[in-house]
């Protein structure tokens, strides 16, 4: 399928791939292995972990001993859910217009999606603070998935804007002259081929709103905390760092799970597009 | 009986008129083609008859009724683009279906006729794969399958063939010719290549800076260009400024300038002092040594400056008395001999009196 690339020697490769290679070792997988570790570990006398000797399941005995944690996961996950479909549905409009727009003002368009990120997060948060609260809808489920939308947006706008961008023109012209209206034109031929790139966006909106606390702690009620919520009050509040590494790592098999799955079903749905449309 | 109908149509971009005036008429069952150099508006006219854009001024009729304001999927016919533009997400059997779907055939009648039209473009093995894995010619057969597969009144062809190498070109010509003998649709072919338009069409119309200059028969188009731009972009021609120094009912007497008095014929009544452009093919000027024949008339003294040895054929650029380079071109007709005359070589140079064109200017 893709011309076959030079490809650079054997000590070339070493050089350049090294450097990455010790960052991500040393600063990704060892602190990864450390939090897998202390989900096996024991509470210490003032919180943190005991000394090392004692190892124990506990910290997820206690995880399924209790229906609330299975709950918070499920309400996490919806609200990745909905989060991310909201995104698709606001994003893929604005991203079609940035494309279709003419080539000048395409940057300028760009740069105004990611200028929000130029002022800090917490701020703009609590902007949302004084812009729900008069109207009663501060602290609700409602505020949560308002302030997620917000924050996530323009991951979702700029993957499927690349995408879009690099559409032929003439596919479309080519559907319309064979007999295809507005609708179908859409559907048949953009949507399917825009799928990588809903698919790449709603990875870079979906899994960081799985683990976002600080939107829900600030915006939503007592019942609207999520996963990233109850793994930081572990380590922060309760000092529970076991039943915290836990949390975290059931997190990561689930987000790994979802993410197979889709890299799975995108495969064939990119092929066929019997399977899209 | 006359299928499309390009009455009076012109088109601009701003201050820039793309499209001047232009009246065609094509025929049910014609290999049309608009032939012209890029920039002469051959490509706005063919959009116009797919309906991306409208004209300006004039109408286009189908059947005699105007397309005016019916939208590109409402017209009865299809484009071939020169670029395919093959949907990468679906196979070549999914690309061909595409049009039947879009007027709601079942699926048996999709099937049946996808196979159809697989086994016209001799594609049968390839209806599952998809257009990355096809090689160009295997693309374009897929986009005149796609094109083709519903039966459209017309194909419009928009150098389709621009982006194939020299031998696969020919080779795709002759399936095209033979295609659309078989299915009977009338084309209509866009294309900047004079040779591609003389092997394929049954009418060309030439066309420079969006006015057709003269729409005809190729062999009409090649034995009897209008003016001195079709002259020029069809085939090779010599070119001599002249002065008409007698004019009967068909006979021409020409001045060149240096060179001498050159009889030719046009039933045109012409004045006498009038200037023109003579155009003289090649392949119709006979060479041979400079003391032979020499009461021939037409018949002029020249000396062979460079000689282009083409296989079967020669081309010599030889230099007149009064120092106009003229192209003879001489097939290498004789077994055993190569070339006839080397470069320096004085020689004779003669045509008939019918052979060339008088061109007013």
């Amino acid at each position: 399928m893709s011309e076959p690339r030079t490809q650079p020697s054997g000590l070339t490769k070493w050089v350049v791939t090294l450097p990455p290679t010790i960052f991500l070792l040393a600063f990704f997988l060892v602190p990864a292995l450390i939090v897998v570790l202390a989900g096996f570990r024991e509470t210490g006398e003032f919180g943190g972990l005991a000394p090392l000797p004692q190892l124990s399941l506990d910290a997820y005995r206690f995880l399924g001993g209790d229906v609330i944690y299975l709950e918070i996961f499920a309400r996490s996950f919806l609200v990745a859910a909905l989060t991310t479909l909201i995104c698709i549905v606001l994003a893929y409009p604005l991203a079609w217009l940035i494309a279709r727009s003419p080539k000048q003002r395409r940057d300028f368009l760009v740069l105004l999606v990611i200028l929000p990120f130029a002022s800090n997060f917490l701020v703009r948060i609590y902007a949302w603070i004084m812009l729900l609260g008069p109207v009663n809808l501060l602290y609700t489920p409602f505020a949560v998935i308002v302030g997620m939308v917000y924050a996530h947006l323009p991951f979702m706008v700029l993957p499927l804007y690349t995408n879009l961008e690099k559409h032929d023109p003439a596919l479309l012209e080519a559907a319309q002259d064979l007999g295809a209206n507005a609708w179908t034109r859409f559907w048949r031929v953009t949507f399917p081929l825009s799928l990588p790139g809903i698919f790449s966006g709603s990875a870079l909106v979906f899994i960081p709103v799985l683990g976002m606390f600080a939107v829900p702690e600030l915006l939503g009620g007592t019942g609207d905390i999520l996963i990233g919520n109850l793994i930081k009050e572990q380590f922060l509040e309760n000092r529970d760092w076991p039943l915290g590494s836990a949390l975290s790592i059931m997190l990561t098999i689930c987000v790994l799970l979802l993410a197979g799955l889709t890299a799975w079903g995108s495969k064939r749905g990119l092929h066929g597009t019997e399977a899209v449309t | 009986m006359t299928l499309l109908e390009i009455r009076n149509v012109t088109r601009r971009f701003g201050s820039l008129e793309a499209v001047k005036d232009v009246s065609i008429s094509i025929e049910a069952g014609e290999f049309f083609t608009l032939l012209g150099p890029s920039g002469c508006g051959k490509t706005t006219i063919l959009r116009m008859i797919a309906g991306f854009d409208e004209p300006d001024e004039g109408e286009i009729l189908l059947d005699g009724k105007s397309l005016a304001g019916v939208p590109p999927e409402k017209r009865p016919l299809h484009t071939v683009f020169q670029s395919y533009a093959l949907f990468p997400h679906m196979t070549v059997a999914g690309n061909i279906a595409f049009p039947l779907e879009m007027t709601g055939k079942s699926a048996l009648e999709i099937r049946r006729r996808v196979d159809e039209t697989l086994a016209l473009v001799h594609l049968e093995d390839k209806a599952d794969s998809f257009p990355h894995e096809l090689s160009g010619g295997q693309k374009q057969r897929v986009a005149l399958a796609r094109g083709l597969v519903n039966k459209p009144r017309l194909l419009l062809l928009d150098e389709p063939l621009g982006a194939l190498d020299a031998k696969l070109r020919v080779e795709m010509q002759i399936e095209l010719i033979a295609l659309q003998r078989e299915v009977g649709i009338t084309f209509i072919f866009v294309t900047h290549s004079q040779q591609e338009a003389l092997a394929l069409s049954h009418r060309i119309a030439v066309m420079k800076d969006g006015r057709v200059e003269q729409c005809d028969e190729p062999d009409q188009l090649y034995t009897q260009p209008a003016n001195r731009f079709v002259a020029d972009f069809i085939g090779k021609i010599n070119l001599l400024d002249v002065e008409v120094t007698a004019s009967s009912k068909v006979l021409l007497s020409l001045r060149a300038a240096g060179l001498g008095e050159i009889a030719a014929t046009d039933p045109r009544p012409i004045a006498v002092g009038e200037r023109g452009v003579f155009a003289l093919r090649p392949e119709l000027i006979r060479v041979f040594g400079h003391r032979e024949a020499a009461d021939l008339k037409n018949r002029f003294e020249g000396v062979v400056r460079e000689l282009l040895y083409l296989g079967d054929v020669t081309l010599y650029k030889i230099e007149l008395a009064n120092g106009a380079l003229i192209e003879a071109l001489m097939p290498n007709a004789a077994p055993g001999r190569a070339k006839f005359h080397e470069v320096g070589d004085a020689v004779g140079v003669c045509w008939r009196h019918d052979a060339g064109v008088y061109l007013r200017s």
